[in-house]
């Protein structure tokens, strides 16, 4: 091989080989292979502009033609909607489904990202970390087949209680649809779906609080909880919101679980426990693609689009406040 | 003497009492708090359990060596027959196609990042591939489609679509693996290899990637396990059939995830009341067992590739 070769002129500082009086000659494989490095960290960049590009291309029919002209060509955009009018029930949907499942799934990861890193015994610790992703690691399309046919009748009785108590809210209205196929029960599955992502962040956050905060706390005679809440929760507390928002762009784009058990209808309604009320953008593309004429592909697109644009600002939002709590954290 | 010694000790129960008068509420949150965020931990456990169990219970009737190798083509009704065979191949396929490009783009750009790149090109890289995974499966199968349609027109449905948009998903999975991996191998035996004259190129080949080949071989596993579950993407540009199809570049193919929902979605069939060969759930149940097979795929992948870091590890010391 050619190693010797190019090994020579670029690092050899001696004079004892016979090939150093030549012009040292160029690196060519470095060249090559620190080119194809650099191409591949650029292509990422290129991929997501491209995946930006690509849906404007295609959903820009569905913004620019009239809406008559839509309707008439695509069976399911209602005869007097806009674009807009038509977006924004869906669109509704999504935020709903997610935040729900965000307020249920915060407190309890939290909790969780806290056994692991404060409670639980120190050689266990990492086990049950593991326990815990073996949650993330469940297709979606599993936990919709085990939300609608396992999850569903045992919350009806729930539904049932909260309806029955709670009803004068207007988001308990009652009587809860049955089987529940309703937006309250999408949020239980989401919640589940997304708790790994968020134990994960807060649990890497609480373990770099810092070591003296605790024992100072510890000291003063705090007792474990008092601890927690003084140093571990305050400081990780830009940690949980972002690792919140991380969970919240997982909820916001997934398909399966609410394709399978939510039963959609576009209103802008805040009855949780209703049926026939609620749909989120990537379930109606999941549901209307297959059978969509090209009118209505570019319709499906332009949701899509939006909802990537949602998507992306929150992450890019989370994952800005770790980057920049990185650069204060000591631990680092 | 003795009653100068019990004066100050009846003060110090006093005092005591005194300075311990709140601790009881104080520690009565403790216990509270520590039974909530134990509460916390058994709660997330029940999905995990009924989850596995459900699928468990509910597949393994369905779960045979005849469900694995026969496909769908020609079963209709409530028929007792069919299985998964041609979801299997085009899992198998799809995901293999997705994994070709992803691992080779993946590893490159974690080698940019972590013995090349600097300066703000770096910082945007390692930013955006962080965005990457948050990209909604769906939005990742329609730029697929809209990709390929503009080559093979509209409607385009052929497995390598959805290659391509496993391989979005896939991509910044590797890299964050790979690139945690690269960063764990010592200075020292690059410093070594430079030392001895080696150039930096053949430092990355067989140095630092040789010695990173475990951990790079465990993340890879893990990727495949991450999107090898993927429906929603396969469900919009892969399509459903019924019969085996083998090219990735011509007709719909089935997959594994789609293949529950396509099922799923069939619902109950209604049987005649006297009718021999008519199963009314039989839809749910090979939904389940296909689910079953599922989990038992990405289980495995989780768990050899957490062997071979164990047993593979570089035994290093630094």
């Amino acid at each position: 091989m050619s190693r010797t070769d190019q090994a020579v002129p670029t690092r050899s500082a001696s004079s004892l080989l016979p090939t150093q009086g030549a012009v040292p000659r160029r690196d060519v494989g470095g060249r090559v292979f620190s080119g194809l490095a650099t191409f591949a960290g650029i292509s990422i960049l290129v991929t997501l502009a491209a995946v930006a590009l690509f849906l404007v291309v295609r959903g820009w029919p569905a913004l620019t033609t009239p809406p008559a002209v839509l309707a008439e060509e695509v069976s399911w955009f209602p005869a007097d909607a806009t674009m807009l009018s038509f977006v924004g029930p869906i669109l509704f949907g999504t935020l709903l489904a997610a935040i729900i499942a965000l307020v249920l799934a915060v407190p309890v990861a939290v909790g969780i990202a806290l056994f692991i890193s404060h409670y639980a015994p120190r050689r266990l610790a990492s086990g049950l970390g593991y326990v815990i992703d073996l949650l993330a690691a469940i297709p979606s399309v599993v936990y919709g087949l085990w939300g609608v046919l396992w999850l569903a009748p045992r919350l009806y009785p729930l539904w049932q209680g909260v309806s029955e108590g709670l009803g004068f809210i207007p988001l308990f209205t009652g009587p809860p649809a049955t089987p529940p196929r309703v937006v309250a029960t999408v949020g239980v599955v989401l919640a589940v779906m997304i708790l790994p992502i968020i134990t994960a962040v807060s649990r890497e956050v609480f373990l770099q609080t810092p070591r003296l905060h605790e024992e100072a706390a510890l000291a003063m005679g705090a007792t474990r909880w008092e601890m927690v809440r003084m140093a571990v929760l305050p400081f990780g507390r830009s940690g949980v919101i972002s690792a919140s928002m991380l969970g919240l762009g997982r909820a916001l784009g997934e398909t399966m679980a609410v394709l399978m058990i939510l039963s959609p209808g576009f209103t802008y309604s805040f009855a949780l426990l209703l049926a026939g009320r609620h749909q989120t953008i990537a379930a109606n593309i999941a549901n209307q693609f297959p059978e969509a004429s090209p009118a209505g592909v570019s319709i499906l697109i332009a949701t899509g689009l939006a909802l990537f644009v949602i998507t992306l600002t929150v992450n890019m939002t989370a994952r800005w406040v770790v980057a920049r709590r990185k650069d204060f954290s000591g631990a680092n | 003497m003795s009653s100068a010694q019990m004066t100050p000790r009846s003060d110090a129960t006093d005092l005591r009492e005194l300075l311990t008068r709140g601790d009881a509420r104080r520690k009565l949150v403790d216990r509270l708090m520590t039974v909530v965020i134990y509460g916390a931990f058994v709660l997330a456990l029940i999905p995990l359990v009924s989850l596995s169990w459900t699928v468990v219970s509910n597949g393994i009737g369905r779960l045979s060596p005849y469900f694995l190798s026969v496909s769908m083509r020609g079963v209709f009704g409530g028929m007792d027959a069919g299985g998964i065979y041609h979801a299997i191949v085009g899992t198998v396929l799809i995901t293999g196609l997705a994994t070709l490009v992803s691992v080779p783009v993946g590893i490159m750009v974690a080698i940019y990042l972590v013995e090349y790149g600097r300066g703000r090109l770096a910082a945007a890289i390692t930013f955006f591939v962080d965005v990457m995974t948050g990209i909604p499966s769906i939005v990742a199968g329609l730029f697929a489609y809209a990709l390929f349609a503009l080559f093979f027109g509209p409607g385009v449905r052929f497995g390598a679509v959805g290659s391509v948009a496993l391989s979005v998903l896939m991509i910044p999975v590797v890299v964050r693996s790979s690139e945690e991996m690269l960063r764990l191998v010592p200075n020292e035996l690059r410093e070594a290899a430079y030392a001895l004259g080696v150039p930096k190129w053949l430092t990355v080949v067989k140095v630092v990637l040789r010695t990173a080949i475990a951990g790079l071989v465990t993340g890879v596993m893990l990727s495949i396990a991450r999107v090898i579950g993927e429906t929603a993407p396969l469900l919009i540009v892969a399509g459903v059939i019924d019969s085996i199809n083998t090219n990735l570049f011509s007709g719909r193919m089935m997959t594994l995830p789609v293949f529950v929902y396509r099922q799923y979605s069939q619902g109950l069939v209604p049987c005649a009341p006297d009718a021999a060969d008519c199963i009314a759930t039989i839809n749910f149940d090979r939904a389940w067992a296909a689910a079953l097979v599922l989990i038992l795929i990405v289980m495995l992948l989780n768990l050899v590739a957490r062997l071979i870091s164990r047993y593979f590890a570089p035994q290093g010391n630094s």
